[in-house]
């Protein structure tokens, strides 16, 4: 296990050392998931090492990680306060937004790939 | 030594935070693992009720929870690297599908921020507060420093992200179904783009292969409403 959580630290700083040195505007761990990615692709470690085990550890559980920042927001719901119907119909109208553009144009790129894929 | 200095110095330890969320958080899945695995009883959701109302009770203020909190919430950095491993397995179905992926991304998150700022200016909301709006699809940290380049509140921002993460987390999978969109995906895709990280948390449950492609859409939404945002909020605003 602690190698395994050593290994995605390690890949963390180090994405934190890039997003610092070319001030990209995504996280260090964002990058840190991309090296751990092509770190797995050039050797895939055994379904019982430790990285895996950590790995899966850490995602099973990935809820949990967001509690602390979720109470965040119950402490500081007051800011939505007096704009309260246009930010939380705003919020939810634009997520489902997202949500089914993402969706649809997912699925008709996923249905043109196929039918270049085999065509008929 | 009194009583209530006693209850003072455990009441401002860090291990009462860290206890008090892998409690909530038990609870809450026992929950969810009773109510059979149902996205509606989400843990992320009822866990931080519960610490709030246990804050509430306890008279303990949310910066002193967080000193125990902070612990917990350190793992989400390892844990997004950690993503990389869903994604290595899911690496044959990534290289057939790049093209829904990328265009799917580009076209969600632009969406997201449109329809965001659209929809709070429409509704009467102030120029600020869609400014506010307009990141919080992507990943909190991001969100955050989105929001503060282009004129927003970052303090709303971060309340908004969150809400906008849980929204995804409770009913994201439902919604979907309900649109029949049943290729797993495309379902990981869409909650990654609208409901980042805690979206993710979700998809991991729901299966691998959303979970893996909900990871993967929230890292490139990151780096999509990055690039978007300084071109379409001229136009909106």
């Amino acid at each position: 296990m602690i190698p395994g959580l050593l290994v995605l630290l390690g890949c963390q700083l180090v994405g934190e050392f890039v997003v610092r040195l070319l001030d990209v505007p995504v996280p260090g761990p964002v990058v840190g998931m991309v090296l751990l990615l092509a770190l797995l692709q050039l050797h895939e470690p055994a379904k019982d090492s430790g990285l895996v085990k950590t790995c899966e550890g850490l995602l099973k559980h990935l809820q949990l990680l967001f509690v602390p920042a979720g109470v965040g927001v119950v402490q500081y719901l007051s800011v939505i306060g007096a704009s309260a119907v246009p930010l939380v119909v705003g919020l939810f109208v634009s997520w489902f937004a997202a949500l089914a553009t993402t969706a649809g144009v997912a699925l008709l790129l996923v249905k043109v790939v196929r039918r270049r894929a085999s065509p008929a | 030594m009194h009583l209530d200095e006693a209850w003072t110095s455990v009441s401002t330890s860090p291990v009462l935070g860290v206890a008090l969320t892998l409690a909530a958080y038990q609870l809450a899945r026992w929950l969810w693992l009773r109510a059979g695995n149902h996205p509606g009883v989400n843990p992320v959701l009822i866990a931080i009720v519960v610490v709030g109302f246990a804050l509430w009770v306890l008279g303990i203020d949310y910066d002193t929870y967080m000193e125990g909190g902070s612990v917990i919430a350190l793992l989400l950095g390892p844990a997004t690297v950690a993503l990389a491993w869903p994604l290595h397995l899911e690496m044959a179905l990534v290289r057939r599908a790049v093209l829904p992926i990328l265009l799917g991304v580009a076209a969600g998150s632009a969406v997201a921020i449109v329809v965001a700022v659209g929809s709070t200016r429409l509704l009467g909301g102030s120029e600020e507060l869609a400014l506010a709006m307009a990141p919080k699809s992507t990943t909190t940290p991001v969100a955050i420093a989105l929001s503060q380049t282009i004129g927003g509140i970052p303090a709303l921002t971060a309340v908004l992200t969150i809400l906008t993460g849980i929204t995804g987390a409770v009913i994201g999978p439902r919604v979907l179904t309900l649109m029949r969109v049943r290729n797993k995906v495309v379902r990981g895709l869409a909650v990654g783009v609208a409901s980042h990280g805690i979206g993710t948390a979700q998809m991991i449950q729901e299966s691998r292969t959303e979970g893996a492609f909900s990871g993967l859409a929230m890292a490139l939404t990151a780096l999509a409403t990055s690039v978007w945002l300084p071109l379409l909020v001229p136009l909106l605003t």
